[in-house]
């Protein structure tokens, strides 16, 4: 969470709103989704690295907090709950995304020029012009943790979270969660060294 | 102190638990001070940390929670918290009924092509995959330049003022259902490459026909933006014209063909 000091002081409006939208108020949901839309775009910006997807993301969050909203404990932080959420859309989203493009692969090799060409843009034109050099490299060391690294690294090193609020939000113990982050930084180090070494 | 290994400075450069206690912070820090090898380690792993900082994220305006609101408002259904209210209202919903007259459609013309293989003989007339294949690439070519249309409608549009989307979002909610059975049937049949284009289309139609009918020129200013930044004009161009390529034979394959044997029996 970018402000975590902000993020507490909501947390106890989050619960009032929370409780008038079970109570039938679809206007007080939508204080929620005016609160944590920006925040939930970067998270899932930072699990997808992809903008298209992120949007779905925070669409398909907001969807699954709405039905699920009675599930939700009023004394847990209503930011950490919809952040899960916004996790789990946000795998599934890779997930299906990968399954996407292993259907495709076979296409590519019986030389099918257009969808050649559609696959050749991962990432999309516009984004390796947008983030340039680093942020491409950044984007495919990050592709390449698991989804539990990727997890773990982006909750703990983006938002700011503890190492317990994450084994919280991944269902993890400390431990695992702990050596999650270690392999994540790990990885990250071995991928992107040699190129800050030289760009110092 | 000891040299502090790769695990422990990353919790130290993220304050947990170990380092949280002032003193041990300090012994860490006054390490990292005296300790060339240390001090070097962890110059490295900041610079890393601070290459993904680096990364640009791309940010969203003030008014981004508006703009999700009205996206997700008319998928809201029943009460909150109560999922299995889902069932009669999803298939009340007016682009439900239109989904099932694009089924029904589907449907009859799975029963026509059923009845012309049945009653050709089977080894000259039966309609083959191949035939079949260019059958549904006409029916998704049609669709994608109708899509087209609308794409290119919206990105033309001027950007001035209040701009009146009501036809193309009427397009738009109409596109929707056929595409997701285009889509459905491209992936079963092993269409990949189209099912996946279909697939970004059928979102951005959705937020076509989501959008109110009159936009503000900041909310078209979104849309066009949205249409250019995934490429999907351009996307829908290269998949059309290529589907359209593969449908050429297809009224050699589907249609001539049972017309044209009757005639040679009689002689």
């Amino acid at each position: 969470m970018d402000n975590p000091g902000l993020m507490n002081r909501m947390e106890g409006s989050d619960a009032a709103a929370v409780q008038r939208a079970l109570a039938g108020d679809r206007d007080a949901f939508r204080v929620l989704v005016d609160r944590h839309s920006r925040s939930l775009f970067r998270l899932a910006f930072r699990m997808t690295g992809n903008e298209h997807d992120a949007e779905e993301v925070v669409q398909e969050t907001f969807l699954r907090a709405y039905r699920r909203l009675s599930k939700f404990e009023s004394r847990a932080n209503f930011g950490t709950w919809l952040y899960r959420i916004g996790i789990n859309c946000s795998l599934d989203f890779r997930r299906s995304r990968m399954r996407h493009e292993e259907h495709r692969e076979p296409d590519d090799a019986e030389g099918n020029p257009a969808v050649q060409q559609l696959a050749s843009e991962a990432p999309a034109p516009d984004r390796v012009v947008f983030s340039g050099q680093v942020g491409a490299r950044v984007e495919q060391a990050m592709s390449e943790l698991s989804d539990v690294e990727r997890s773990a690294f982006v909750l703990r090193h983006f938002e700011g979270l503890s190492i317990e609020e994450i084994g919280k939000a991944l269902g993890l113990r400390v431990s695992a969660t702990k050596n999650s982050i270690f392999r994540a930084v790990q990885k990250l180090r071995r991928a992107l060294e040699p190129m800050v070494s030289t760009t110092r | 102190m000891n040299h502090l290994n790769e695990e422990q400075l990353i919790l130290y450069h993220y304050g947990e638990e170990a380092y949280r206690e002032a003193a041990e912070r300090r012994a860490a820090s006054e390490h990292l001070a005296a300790c060339d090898n240390c001090r070097a380690s962890y110059a490295a792993l900041q610079r890393v940390l601070a290459a993904v900082d680096a990364a640009p994220v791309p940010e969203r305006a003030e008014e981004y929670g508006s703009e999700v609101w009205a996206r997700l408002r008319p998928r809201l259904e029943g009460a909150p918290g109560k999922e299995s209210l889902r069932g009669w209202n999803w298939w009340l919903a007016p682009q439900r009924w239109a989904l099932a007259g694009a089924m029904a459609v589907l449907l009859i013309v799975a029963f026509f092509v059923g009845r012309v293989t049945r009653e050709e003989p089977p080894t000259s007339a039966a309609i083959s995959p191949q035939a079949r294949e260019r059958i549904l690439m006409v029916a998704v070519g049609e669709h994608l330049e109708r899509s087209q249309m609308v794409l290119v409608e919206l990105s033309n549009a001027p950007s001035n003022g209040k701009v009146d989307i009501s036809s193309e979002q009427h397009m738009a909610s109409e596109l929707v259902g056929e595409n997701r059975l285009y889509r459905q049937t491209a992936m079963n049949a092993g269409e990949a490459g189209v099912a996946s284009v279909l697939d970004e289309l059928e979102r951005v139609l959705v937020e076509v026909a989501n959008s109110p009918s009159e936009v503000s020129s900041k909310q078209m200013e979104s849309l066009r933006k949205r249409i250019e930044s995934q490429g999907i004009l351009f996307k829908v161009r290269v998949i059309g014209s290529e589907v359209r390529e593969r449908a050429k034979p297809a009224q050699q394959d589907a249609a001539p063909q049972p017309a044209a044997e009757p005639a040679k029996k009689s002689t």
